[in-house]
């Protein structure tokens, strides 16, 4: 890695050097293809995102796809039946590596507002692996773009070698969930434990 | 805009063997309601329909009622025969309801400008006579709430061209809108609940650490 400051020193000069690795990532972070699909009326917020005033253009993010096979980025914008559930798992899988999801909105989170109803699932990172989640109900655009820049930030930051690389250049780890199957009462699983278990609350009973 | 007793008395006048009755509503909407049995449901409703005064031609909503077994004691005033003419006295007497579901039809006439009238089904009962004729043959717009009412009550309707589930898939046992659901417990991880929330997460918590 070369230092800084030499690096800074050179471009002065006008010689501009970088690192495969850098390279590598500001191509990715800057054209995210996002996936062509909403769930609720956090969608529509996220058309809200893409259009000419809050313009997603901007981050390189505008050419939303209808396939996963052509999509890195999952926005999972809105509530997540368990009736859709197996679809939104079978799309993730479906997309190509790397690939990235947001949770956005309340729902995708836990459930929201549905929380306790029977036919939501409570967040969709029950199932499969999320970037960033947004809490909003719905978030506003500005906070869609937010995460979109984190998000950036999170593959700028990505090395691509050692033990700290992305999930997607460790071939060990899983790159496809399994799919919940429909039951008789409930999704079989109702979540992954593999990749989610429920935080440990301790309360006191008064 | 005919009265409910004004189509009342015109419906049993046309079908003899309907048995109607007039369910009141005692709230200030006052909006009452017909109940119709089972078996003369679909004359009635094709009545309702094509009859040029009424023309109920459009049915805006049909959704289910699930009654459980109840027992209550109401007071009732009873005249009873005394010297010299009669006493209204006053007596405790115990009603009962069989438990059974119940389908809710509201019709509106468009030619006519009027409405709503609303018309009650009631089953049998909730598992083995939960059958009730289906009024998509009078009104196409009852298919798809039909069938929602079948997928979240389990009422099912003889007659209907397509009963399937609408809203839960098809591999689905339960009717989540009866009043003895009972959910799937995925209450785990609740950081803020109260009520009854509280008490279905309590079965997930740890036991407190000892202070």
């Amino acid at each position: 890695m070369m230092d800084a400051g030499l690096k800074s020193e050179l471009q002065k000069q006008g010689v501009f050097t970088t690192t495969l690795e850098s390279l590598y990532n500001w191509g990715r972070r800057n054209s995210i293809w996002p996936l062509q699909f909403g769930l609720a009326c956090c969608a529509i917020e996220m058309i809200a995102t893409t259009m000419a005033r809050y313009d997603l253009a901007r981050f390189g993010a505008e050419v939303f796809r209808p396939s996963p096979r052509q999509a890195d980025l999952m926005i999972v914008a809105g509530t997540v039946t368990k009736k859709m559930a197996p679809q939104v798992v079978r799309l993730y899988n479906q997309m190509a590596e790397p690939k990235y999801v947001i949770a956005m909105g309340a729902c995708a989170i836990s459930g929201g507002p549905f929380k306790q109803g029977y036919n939501v699932l409570k967040g969709i990172d029950r199932f499969i692996p999320v970037d960033v989640h947004i809490p909003g109900c719905p978030p506003r655009p500005e906070a869609l773009i937010h995460a979109f820049m984190t998000l950036q930030q999170q593959i700028a930051a990505q090395e691509l070698t050692g033990p700290r690389r992305p999930r997607h250049l460790q071939p060990e780890l899983p790159s496809e969930f399994p799919v919940p199957r429909y039951g008789d009462h409930d999704l079989v699983p109702p979540k992954n434990p593999d990749r989610w278990t429920a935080p440990a609350i301790s309360r006191s009973n008064s | 805009m005919f009265s409910l007793e004004e189509i009342k008395s015109r419906l049993e006048a046309a079908i003899p063997t309907a048995r109607l009755e007039i369910v009141a509503n005692p709230s200030p909407s006052g909006q009452h309601s017909l109940r119709v049995d089972r078996d003369s449901a679909v004359a009635v409703a094709r009545l309702l329909r094509d009859h040029a005064e009424l023309r109920f031609d459009y049915c805006s909503n049909v959704t289910g009622v699930d009654w459980l077994a109840a027992e209550w004691t109401e007071k009732v005033k009873i005249k009873q025969p005394v010297e010299g003419g009669e006493q209204e006295i006053e007596a405790t007497r115990t009603a009962r309801r069989p438990a059974h579901l119940e389908v809710v039809y509201h019709l509106y006439s468009m030619e006519h400008r009027q409405g709503p009238l609303i018309l009650r089904l009631c089953t049998g009962d909730r598992t083995a006579d939960s059958h009730l004729p289906s009024l998509t043959p009078i009104w196409r717009s009852c298919e798809f709430q039909e069938r929602e009412v079948f997928d979240l009550f389990g009422v099912h309707f003889d007659g209907h061209p397509d009963l399937r589930r609408i809203f839960m898939w098809d591999e689905f046992k339960d009717f989540p809108m009866r009043k003895d659901y009972v959910e799937p417990d995925d209450y785990e991880y609740e950081p803020t609940p109260h009520d009854e929330v509280l008490a279905k997460a309590r079965k997930h918590q740890l036991p407190e650490a000892p202070t």
